[in-house]
């Protein structure tokens, strides 16, 4: 079940939301691609957890090296103003709360905010973690990007999570394919619709009680 | 201790010549548990690791972790990859352990001391230390000052620290004072042996 935008437009969506000046990490996978959409006209100065700010575009041809790489193992390319700095400095800057935004894919988001997006929890899967747990708990901001629904129609975003959790009550705010919701305390609050959704409608398809 | 955030830092010749050299029953702390058939991948191929303490083993070029888990013949404690950084950190700042927010609530914090602290729930997570690391950086001098290249870097300054041995290979062995002092990232006092491994040397840059 997909909603009207496609994964480059949720990115983009994702994107315009981060402000001039802002220190942001990218997960890996779709959180990546955010990166691409980017507004030109801000410094914005993105974090890979391996130990570096300031990282830039994907590194081709003989721009590769492969000392120099992201999170997801891909060489990337340094911006002026760029630094380097080992894995303890680089998640105290995580966990010490000095990066503005972090955006995380996930499995499931709770009504509560909590985020599961590390491990299925299946008896055949083999668990990692890497930084997923420190950059939930870490940011000032942590925002999620995913489809509102898994293949099979199921909501991913629940009211209570069924996949073993990466942290609680952390996710600030969810940008899916149908809509931008907000995560708050006292209920999840939607702050966008695409397409001609309605509110009710949404309300349906997610089994939640939502508010605009 | 093994360096490397993948294969960048990993020090893939001295693994080799710890493949050589004999030793097994090892417990490895990496951030990864190997990437294809070479360095830390080919340690576990050969059976020589009894357990490994990491934050992602799983990648789609660890297909020996991946046998060797499944078989139940090599022990995984999964530590979140800041945590790890932290604990081996601690180590070797003689620290016995730390209250950290990550994790808490989580499956990784189950069985663990939790405090709340100031408004927020922490995790007590304790220090690791080594009998031995291998790290690798860029240049090294005679008294063991080192810098590293880049995203190499990642966790050689902790492991350096947290080993009773640290064993530092580097692209090239310089003069004593021929690294600038405000350069170093790893001063020498935490590392005990140099081993040159030559090669292509990767373009200098500023300051190293």
């Amino acid at each position: 079940m997909k909603g009207p935008l496609s994964r480059d437009d949720m990115a983009k969506r994702v994107a315009q939301d981060i402000t001039e000046g802002a220190y942001v990490n990218l997960g890996i996978g779709l959180p990546t691609k955010v990166s691409n959409f980017l507004p030109s006209d801000r410094e914005i100065i993105l974090h890979t957890e391996n130990g570096m700010l300031g990282m830039g575009p994907v590194a081709e041809g003989d721009e590769i090296d492969h000392d120099l790489i992201n999170a997801g193992k891909i060489p990337v390319t340094e911006l002026p103003g760029a630094s380097y700095f080992h894995q303890a400095d680089s998640f105290g800057m995580m966990r010490g709360g000095h990066l503005d935004v972090c955006v995380l894919g996930a499995f499931q988001v709770s009504t509560s905010g909590d985020l599961a997006n590390w491990h299925t929890g299946g008896p055949d899967a083999i668990p990692a973690v890497g930084g997923a747990m420190d950059l939930a708990i870490g940011a000032k901001q942590v925002f999620v990007i995913m489809e509102l629904f898994m293949r099979g129609g199921q909501c991913k975003l629940v009211e209570e999570c069924t996949y073993p959790l990466t942290g609680i009550g952390c996710v600030n705010t969810l940008y899916t394919d149908y809509a931008v919701f907000d995560l708050r305390p006292d209920g999840v609050l939607v702050r966008e619709i695409f397409g001609d959704t309605t509110l009710e409608q949404l309300a349906e398809l997610t089994g939640l009680p939502l508010r605009i | 201790m093994i360096g490397g955030f993948g294969t960048a830092g990993q020090p893939v010749e001295l693994i080799d010549a710890l493949l050589e050299q004999g030793a097994s029953g090892l417990t490895i702390v990496n951030n990864n548990a190997g990437n294809g058939t070479t360095g830390l991948g080919a340690l576990l191929a050969a059976g020589r690791v009894r357990k490994i303490i990491c934050s992602f083993p799983r990648q789609v070029d660890s297909q020996i972790f991946d046998g060797l888990y499944r078989d139940g013949k090599l022990e995984l404690e999964l530590v979140p990859q800041g945590t790890l950084a932290e604990r081996i950190r601690a180590g070797g700042a003689g620290i016995a352990g730390f209250f950290t927010p990550t994790a808490f609530g989580t499956t990784l914090a189950e069985g663990k001391e939790t405090r709340h602290i100031n408004g927020r729930d922490y995790v007590l997570e304790d220090a690791l230390l080594a009998d031995f690391a291998l790290i690798k950086a860029h240049r090294g001098d005679r008294l063991g000052n080192l810098v590293y290249r880049k995203t190499a870097r990642n966790f050689g300054p902790m492991m350096a620290s947290a080993a009773s041995v640290a064993i530092a290979q580097v692209s090239q062995v310089v003069e004593v004072g021929s690294i600038d002092p405000e350069a170093v990232v790893t001063p020498g006092i935490f590392v005990n042996r140099l081993v040159e491994t030559g090669g292509a040397l990767p373009p200098a840059t500023e300051g190293q």
